[in-house]
């Protein structure tokens, strides 16, 4: 029997996730034992409590680094700091908007359309499960990025998709659209993490170690089987493409996006992608680095696809929720040229296009959800027109959203476009730059074409208007677009805080 | 050099517009004062640096300010930086001085919109975005204020936009600005992927290394922006509708400053042109087409405003046939827009003023014989008019004939085609031009007696004065000892003049005149020894048929540029809803057969799905064989 | 193992094994069972409780006895991390046992949740 040592982990670096996990699990015992009555506001202090003390911890550990924290499991460095830092503050803004409960059904399990679902709604409850499961896909999310090993990483890649699989269910309207989102998502989620088990099981065959530092080695050295080896990656990489939602592993993209309640796909659609990005950028760029010969072609081809196809097919929607599904499509495309270019340019740019592009969709579907009408969110393109005259306001940050994801200077977006892509053009690559930036003139088309549309067609009366925001969803609002102003206009601080914080250590 | 109050200069009117938007009502009694002072401000720090730069030598004028530093990735950098040299001061003292001339000529034209306040908010915001413009020292700069501009102009056109036409027109603005726009970011993106840079320096010293291809790229993207800005051909269709907006704004705005953006980008952008002959010659013939164009525009347009878009269209189309002629234009190009600057936007004020008077009516078959009744509206609308159909000693025959010179003398086909384009566009500008002059304020009266034409307040002439001077006077002191060549002379590499010419300028100048004198000689036969109908006759020539409708620029549009987008869309949209939906919609139904139909196409659209990442999967490991063996 | 050989052999030799149990099992009991066909045998489950409501209605089977299911099945993995830290207790000392304590406490609190939110009752 081999020798058994008992392990040591370092506490004070796995604070962060620890403590999101405790919260979570806190949040489980008042579900459990408080009353109906406080559970929502005690339920709300507690998750936003956490994610503060989270951030706090962050900071806290921001110059330190460690390979050896939890036993080579996790890798705590800068670029982690940062990502986990990203998530944690999408999250934040996440949930003032998950707080605001009309988006939520009250009895998830109800038959929709049955006698128990009414009676539900009837009631006046809240459905405050929302929040443990939030906490628990937030600690998924801190732990992705940081995962130094294949077996946390899938550990990881499931504690974050497990919780979002039933949040996607929990829409109040469209119950039937919203159950099937979820499914879905449940079903080609799964598929999508066979893949990568069995890439990690021939990535194991290939050098015989799960760690990333254990790969890079026999990467570095030569030896092993090099079937193995590509296959390994080719199939680490589907599941990874499948959670950001690369083409042609995009296919639940809109239909998740639309179902699910639009808090959660703010969310979603913020923080999944700062992880999960999080998590390819180490990958690629720690085991795989020297091996780049070998993905970096196909991985281009599929950023070119992505960006192009997100780009093509959002012009023809018509639904706000699936168009900025596609967008998102397109936008992991422009990350993947991050990806690509291997180069520490990359890595900055990656990670402040994360952090701006997270914030500017939290806000944009935050305005989506104030768009409703007397049975709930409007997300019919059509009935959108002339938004800008009723409600000028909401229209308008709505549009600085939509400038951003645009590109157009002045916003988050143009720094995080013009980074990410001069980091490609830095490593030699110039096809994708020429396609990122054609798709993203395509790309600029549909989204003037919506500002178009608020400002300057004439509303129809069809009682669509904007309802007066909770104070929560306000800050959101508020909060992201003076992220994104702010970011457009004096990026240098961000930049160089990343730039100085962000590596990788092997 | 460097220098710490540029900033102020765009800082001032931003400051106003800000006030201004955030007080709101409260500064209804004092916000058009304070507006009017900080561009007159600005106007004084302008002036202080001008003077300041007179004193240093010529290769010392140039002074920059840098802000911060904006975007620095990797080797990458960009400072939000401000740079005042010898062509950005041209434009700056004619932005805050014809703008300060329109805020106080405002004053009294708007007293009676009780929007007064955000008028002059808009106004000011226009000043700031221009200023930065100019003043910006890299292409990213440059965008900002370009969108800025874009943003206040829209603003403006569609200021009463409880008329839907108004709207409309604002939109139509916006649209053929975003095509515009386009250009501009694929031209800063192509020098950031070929040059590595973006600043006007960086770009002028790397461009010698840049291939001839890469170049020519560039200039025709910046070519498209200009198009956008300036009411080239083809994207100047938006400047007619534009003339919604309240007729100081035509005059600040659609004349004599944003509208020639495109110019100022094509000038500043020499280095870049010179080195590419072909985008260069791509500039010049869109400046003789436009300049044809607007001339035949302007000889059937009825509306005042519409008939001086016209014409304003068609001077821009000189500037840019200008900047087009290369180094021995660019002088030529600034110069004419500087005394366009003056007369056309004294006329717009004169038009404004005419409009003022007589209910704001703009149909000039319902006006005739207000000189008498409008006797400094008159005079000084007279000196516009004889600058600009370029009678000597007025402004515009010392930089329109310039023009003509350099086309002619630019060699072989090529400078004869430009010249004779050029001068038959002098022609048909002294006849439209007649043809307002003596529709407006000759002949007999044509309007009913509702009317009371009447001289428009001194906070309305006063402006129009004092433009009217500039009319008179600029184009003597520009060419007097070639003082704008010369000043200009760091930034624009010239050639020596009189070289190998075609055609003396003595030459030029009497055809010139010749020219215009039949110009406006036709326009006085048909329109003052003739009676001029209220109505509009319809029994004229096709070509005037299709002057009136634009030479069919709206049609042409909508043929080339909407049908398709649209059908494009609509095939995108029939692709998605037809083959993919189609698809899995038909297997599913097929399954089904009947009721329970959202089930089914549920495991319908899954097993589609899981197919897609399947196929990806397949694909993927074939590649990388592929790629590996 | 010793040193030389194919590293892949014992992996099929297991594979081999696994493959020869389960066709020996199906084998054994399609010659061996006894074979008395009833209702109860056709039923979904053979030992006891009617599928409801009916197929026709979507086919649902009650929620009841998977919430039962996944909790045996929670206990069940419970009991195999107890059972290595159980082996090497002494090697673990008290790190162990702080973090099995907290294993089991967390564990416990879905047990806690389930039961306040009435899983545990029947009807």
């Amino acid at each position: 029997m081999s020798i058994f040592t008992a392990p040591v982990l370092n506490y004070s670096l796995l604070a962060p996730i620890l403590i999101v996990l405790a919260g979570a699990v806190l949040g489980v015992m008042i579900e459990a034992f408080a009353s109906k009555a406080i559970r929502p506001v005690a339920q709300l202090s507690l998750t936003l409590g956490t994610l503060i003390l989270a951030i706090a911890q962050v900071w806290r550990i921001r110059h330190q680094s460690s390979l050896t924290a939890a036993m080579g499991s996790v890798a705590i460095d800068g670029a982690a700091i940062l990502m986990q830092g990203a998530v944690l503050v999408i999250a934040i803004l996440g949930v003032l908007l998950i707080a605001d409960q009309e988006q939520f059904t009250v009895l998830a399990a109800a038959v929709p359309g049955s006698e128990e679902e009414r009676e539900s709604l009837e009631s006046g409850q809240k459905l405050t499960e929302v929040y443990p499961l939030t906490l628990f896909a937030v600690a998924g999310m801190l732990v992705f990025p940081v995962s130094n090993d294949l077996i946390s990483l899938f550990v990881a890649l499931e504690m974050l998709s497990l919780p979002l699989y039933l949040m996607a269910g929990l829409s109040r309207r469209r119950r039937l659209l919203s159950q099937e989102a979820a499914l879905k998502y449940f079903l080609l989620g799964a598929f999508s993490s066979a893949f990568f088990l069995f890439g990690a099981a021939y990535l194991y065959g290939y050098s015989g170690s799960v760690s990333l530092a254990g790969i890079r080695d026999s990467v570095v050295g030569g030896s092993g089987n090099d079937v193995f080896f590509l296959i390994g990656i080719a199939f680490l990489s589907i599941g990874l493409l499948f959670k950001v939602g690369a083409v042609p592993f995009h296919a639940w993209t809109p239909d998740v996006y639309q179902g699910a309640p639009t808090p959660v796909t703010a969310f979603m659609a913020a923080a999944t992608k700062v992880a999960a990005f999080g998590a390819m950028l180490r990958i690629f760029y720690t085991a795989f680095a020297n091996a780049y010969w070998d993905w970096r072609p196909l991985m281009t081809v599929i950023a070119i696809i992505t960006m192009l196809f997100g780009s093509f097919v959002a012009i023809a929607q018509r639904d706000i929720k699936r168009m900025l599904a596609y967008s998102s499509i397109a936008h992991a495309g422009f990350l993947l040229a991050g990806v690509i270019a291997l180069n520490k340019a990359g890595l900055d740019a990656s990670i402040f296009y994360l952090f701006a592009y997270g914030i500017a969709t939290v806000g944009a579907f935050a305005i989506v959800t104030l768009v409703r009408d007397s049975t709930g969110e409007v997300t019919d393109l059509k009935r959108w027109a002339g938004l800008g005259k009723r409600s000028p306001f909401a229209a308008s940050l709505f549009a600085t959203f939509l400038l951003a994801f645009a590109g157009i200077p002045l916003t988050s977006g143009f720094i995080g476009k013009f980074s990410i892509f001069s980091a490609a053009y830095e490593s030699g690559n110039k096809a994708i730059v020429v396609v990122g930036v054609l798709s993203s003139a395509i790309a600029a088309y549909f989204y003037i074409r919506v500002i178009v549309l608020m400002f300057f067609t004439d509303p129809a009366d069809d009682g669509t208007s904007v309802v007066i925001p909770s104070m929560l969803t306000r800050i959101t609002v508020i909060a992201a677009f003076i992220i994104t102003i702010f970011l457009g206009v004096f990026p240098a601080p961000l930049l160089n805080f990343i730039t100085s914080l962000a590596y990788f250590i092997r | 050099m460097t220098s710490n109050s540029l900033v102020y200069l765009i800082a001032l009117p931003l400051f106003g517009s800000a006030v201004l938007l955030l007080a709101g009502r409260r500064s209804d009694r004092w916000g058009h004062l304070l507006a009017t002072a900080l561009s007159a401000g600005s106007f004084g720090i302008g002036l202080m640096q001008f003077s300041q730069m007179l004193s240093r030598s010529n290769e010392q004028r140039a002074v920059s300010q840098k802000l911060f530093s904006w975007i620095s990735v990797g080797s990458f950098e960009v400072d939000a930086g401000l740079m005042l040299d010898q062509l950005s001061i041209c434009f700056v003292l004619l932005i805050t001085g014809v703008g300060t001339l329109i805020h106080i000529y405002s004053i009294a034209y708007m007293s009676h919109d009780h929007d007064r306040r955000r008028f002059f908010a808009f106004l000011n915001f226009f000043i700031a975005a221009m200023l930065l413009l100019v003043l910006g020292d890299s292409y990213l700069n440059l965008y900002v204020g370009w969108e800025g501009v874009g943003l206040a102009s829209y603003l403006l056109i569609g200021f009463w936009n409880q008329k839907p036409t108004y709207a409309t027109a604002a939109k139509k603005a916006f649209i053929a600005n975003r095509v515009g726009d386009m250009g501009l970011s694929l031209a800063i993106m192509i020098a950031f992927a070929t040059l590595g840079t973006v600043s006007f320096a960086g770009v002028k010293e790397h461009a010698s290394q840049a291939s001839t291809g890469a170049l020519t790229a560039i200039g025709i993207m910046l070519l498209v922006a200009a198009t956008g800005k300036s009411a080239q051909f083809p994207l100047q269709s938006w400047l007619g509708d534009a003339m919604a907006g309240p007729t100081p704004v035509s005059a600040l705005i659609h004349a004599a400053t944003m509208v020639t953006a495109g110019v100022y980008l094509i000038t500043r952008s020499n280095f870049i042109f010179d080195a590419a002959p072909t985008a260069q010659l791509c500039v010049a013939i869109i400046g003789a087409i436009t300049l044809l164009f607007g001339a035949v525009i302007g000889m059937a347009k009825d509306d005042i405003k519409k008939a001086l878009a016209a014409s304003t269209m068609s001077q821009i189309g000189y500037m840019v046939l200008g900047a087009g002629l290369g180094p021995a234009g660019y002088a030529f190009a600034i110069m004419h827009l500087l005394t366009h600057g003056f007369f056309k936007a004294g006329m717009f004020l004169g038009a404004g003023s005419v409009m003022h008077g007589m209910d704001d009516e703009v149909n000039m078959r319902r006006y005739g014989g207000l000189s008498k009744f409008m006797p400094i509206t008159f005079a000084t609308f007279g000196l516009g008019y004889l600058a600009i159909i370029g009678v000597p000693p007025f402004a515009g025959f010392y930089s329109k004939d310039k023009i003509i010179e350099v086309a002619f003398n630019a060699g072989g086909i090529k400078g004869i085609t430009l010249g004779v384009a050029a001068l038959l566009g002098a022609a048909i500008t002294a006849f439209y031009m007649t043809r307002v002059v003596i529709l407006t304020f000759a002949g007999s009266k044509r309007w009913d007696d509702k009317a009371h034409p009447h001289e428009s307040p001194f906070l309305m002439w006063g402006p129009m004065a004092l433009l009217a001077l500039g009319s008179v006077t600029s184009g003597f002191l520009f060419t007097h000892g070639d003082a704008l060549r010369n000043w200009l002379a760091p930034v624009v590499e010239q050639i020596p003049a009189h070289e190998g010419e075609l055609l003396s300028p003595m030459i030029v100048s009497i055809l010139a005149l010749v020219l215009v004198v039949l110009g406006v000689s036709l326009a006085v036969i048909k329109y003052f020894l003739n009676e001029v109908p209220e109505t509009v006759p319809e029994n004229v020539t096709i070509f005037t048929k299709l002057a009136r409708r634009d030479l069919l620029q709206d049609a042409f549009n909508e043929a080339a540029f909407m049908r398709p987008g649209q059908s494009l869309t609509r095939a995108l949209v029939k692709t998605d809803v037809a083959v993919i939906d189609g698809a899995v919609r038909g297997i599913a139904r097929l399954a089904s057969g009947s009721g329970k139909a959202l089930r089914t196409t549920q495991t319908g659209f899954v097993r589609s799905y899981a197919m897609w990442i399947l196929l990806g999967a397949i694909a993927l490991i074939a590649a990388i064989w592929m790629v590996t063996l | 193992m010793n040193s030389t050989g194919n590293p892949y052999v014992p992996i099929l030799v297991i594979g081999a094994i696994g493959f020869g149990f389960a066709a020996f099992s199906l084998v054994a009991a399609a010659i061996t069972g006894p074979k008395r066909y009833n209702r109860a045998k056709a039923d979904p489950y053979e030992c006891g409780i009617e599928p409801s409501p009916q197929a026709a209605e979507g086919g649902r089977f009650p929620v009841k006895y998977f919430l039962t299911a996944m909790l045996f099945i929670i206990f069940d993995i419970e009991i195999v991390f107890l059972y290595p830290w159980a082996v090497t207790f002494d090697k673990l000392g008290v790190f162990g046992l702080v973090e099995m304590s907290i294993f089991i406490a967390t564990v416990f609190v879905a047990y806690a949740y389930v039961w306040r939110r009435g899983g545990l009752e029947w009807d």
